[in-house]
């Protein structure tokens, strides 16, 4: 075995002065969580770096929803599920259909509609949020899923719709053509040859479009409010309401919350980092 | 020219339908389902709210807010130093990250978790870190020290630093794997030349990969001031605004307004960011079109 040269073990250790915080400083807020979701509240309220007597009680208090604040966790969950599935099909729908129409079929004033997009997508969303509930309101649609739907869907359609029409614009025009000289008509090219090809780029979007929903706090608690209508983020910002909260319990629903996201975001991991970091800044 | 327009207004125009070939009578149908999700819910809203903020006793009562000056310059704060302090970090660890060691591809996966878990759980969970009494910042202090920690959120400075950091938390991830992406895609004949010719660290920095990454960083930077703009969950979550209101910014200054029903006050509030807010979206959207 050759043993590394001096100048081979200070590169190293240069290397972990920079790992070692940059792990700590990734990892504590995380770390932090899941240990108050493992401790007693006692345990939790001690600063203990680990518990004394760890235990899965919190996770049983979420899942028999034996507290005051837990009590619709289950239709919490659900409504957070349905919302982020519903803005994830409707965006991919919008997305796809409006880049199929600027990018390969030329559609007059397509250009235009793009750049009204791409202005939407630099408003900055809490300044949105601010006339969108009147709107909501005026539309009658508060306190309804449709409003938070619309909302993400608002927001996640000009990206999904810009890195949908740069990844259309690099398929060969050659394709469409051989298409249109086989006789097929424009829904056949979009279904038969289109989709297939844009598969990795819808991939990418919807998994976007999922994530942003589920996670979106601020519209999620300016358009809804009734208890059985929340999502799960809003029902742990109303943990905050009470002067002794249990802190344990919300940590424990949190941590259950960010689970899906992490999930879904290592699953599609491959897309995901293609996909949207080659949208995001054109370079 | 002049002859076929005007032969054209004589002709009676046919119907749209016979002008149109049926791709784009399709383009149209396909096109329409966008649009009426953006006239709905981008025109009509921002267009109301503009209404809304048209009367000028709105600016008087905003130039006359303590809080409005103070959210100003907090954003202020929080984009000038933030941002630039977070793109900087960003950009030293690309460099990090661009290492080929296994236990680096593992850190990269790990490093990534903040961006891609949720926000108000991490930053609630930060929140607890810092209470003053039960709070695991200040019980360590304690342990080694002796001494008894800072309220952390009680004092504004420490607090909107503290929000800042939140921020930097949550998106570095983000920035930093887009200045990777830029740093893997400069040619790596060049820096093998440059070790030839026995460049030093800084110098392989400065006339290489600054070079080939300068436009991005620039665009990065632009791109992250924007959307911080809208970062409501950093400040609202770790601090609520408070201690008195002294740590707002606009995003949650907005809402503030909102939520007590002046609805007209926090529209504008964001009209009033717009000066700043056009020219920084004008600028990307040309660089982005090209």
């Amino acid at each position: 075995m050759k043993l590394p040269t001096l100048r081979e073990v200070a590169t190293e250790a240069r290397l972990l002065l920079i790992g070692i915080p940059v792990f700590l400083w990734t990892m504590i807020p995380i770390y932090h969580m899941f240990l108050f979701a493992i401790s007693p509240k006692e345990d939790a309220f001690s600063g203990k770096l680990w518990p004394d007597h760890p235990t899965l009680h919190n996770f049983s208090i979420v899942f028999n929803q034996q507290h005051y604040f837990l009590r619709d966790f289950y239709v919490q969950f659900w409504n957070s599920t349905l919302i982020a599935a519903a803005v994830g099909v409707m965006t991919l729908f919008i997305a796809t259909a409006a880049a199929f129409s600027i990018s390969r079929l030329r559609v007059p004033g397509g250009r235009i509609v793009m750049n009204l997009a791409l202005f939407t997508y630099f408003i900055p969303a809490a300044f949105l949020a601010v006339p969108m509930y009147r709107t909501m309101a005026n539309y009658g649609l508060l306190n309804n899923h449709w409003s938070l739907i619309l909302a993400m869907v608002t927001i996640a359609s000009p990206y999904a719709i810009w890195v949908l029409k740069q990844a259309s614009d690099k398929l060969p025009v050659e394709l469409d053509e051989a298409a249109v000289m086989d006789g097929a008509t424009t829904l056949q090219i979009f279904r038969l040859v289109y989709l297939p090809l844009m598969m990795p780029s819808l991939v990418a979007i919807g998994t976007y479009a999922v994530l942003l929903a589920w996670n979106e706090y601020l519209y999620a608690f300016l358009l809804l409010s009734n208890d059985r209508e929340i999502t799960l983020p809003v029902a742990l910002g109303n943990f905050l309401a009470a002067d002794d909260s249990p802190w344990e319990l919300l940590m424990t629903t949190g941590f259950i919350y960010a689970l899906p996201p992490a999930a879904i975001y290592y699953a599609f991991r491959r897309y995901m980092v293609g996909g949207l970091t080659a949208g995001a800044v054109k370079s | 020219m002049a002859i076929t327009l005007s032969g054209d207004q004589a002709m009676p125009s046919p119907p749209l339908s016979s002008r149109l070939t049926p791709a784009q009578v399709w383009g149209i149908v396909l096109l329409a389902p966008y649009l009426l999700v953006f006239l709905a819910f981008v025109v009509y809203p921002v267009g109301y709210g503009l209404w809304l903020a048209r009367a000028p006793e709105n600016y008087v009562a905003l130039y006359n807010d303590p809080i409005f000056a103070r959210a100003a310059v907090n954003t202020l704060i929080f984009l000038v130093i933030g941002i630039n302090i977070k793109m900087l970090i960003a950009l030293f660890l690309s460099g990090f990250f661009a290492q080929q060691r296994t236990w680096i591809k593992w850190l990269s996966v790990i490093f990534i978790l903040p961006w891609a878990v949720p926000s108000i759980p991490t930053i609630l969970s930060v929140r607890f870190m810092l209470n003053p009494e039960w709070g695991m910042v200040n019980h360590l202090i304690f342990t080694l020290t002796g001494d008894d920690g800072p309220n952390w959120l009680n004092d504004p400075t420490v607090a909107l630093t503290m929000a800042i950091a939140v921020h930097i938390w949550k998106s570095l991830p983000f920035w930093t794997l887009i200045l990777i992406t830029g740093r893997l895609a400069i040619s790596h004949d060049l820096f093998e030349a440059a070790e030839v010719d026995g460049a030093s660290w800084w110098q392989k920095f400065r006339y290489i990969t600054w070079p080939s990454m300068q436009t991005l960083y620039v665009t990065c930077t632009l791109l992250s001031m924007i959307w911080t703009l809208g970062d409501f969950n950093s400040v609202y979550l770790l601090t609520g605004g408070g201690p008195a209101d002294l740590t707002h910014v606009l995003a949650t200054l907005g809402i503030r307004y909102l939520r007590l029903d002046q609805l007209s006050l926090a529209m504008a509030s964001i009209v009033c960011a717009m000066p700043f807010v056009l020219p920084l979206v004008y600028f990307m959207m040309k660089r982005l079109s090209r």
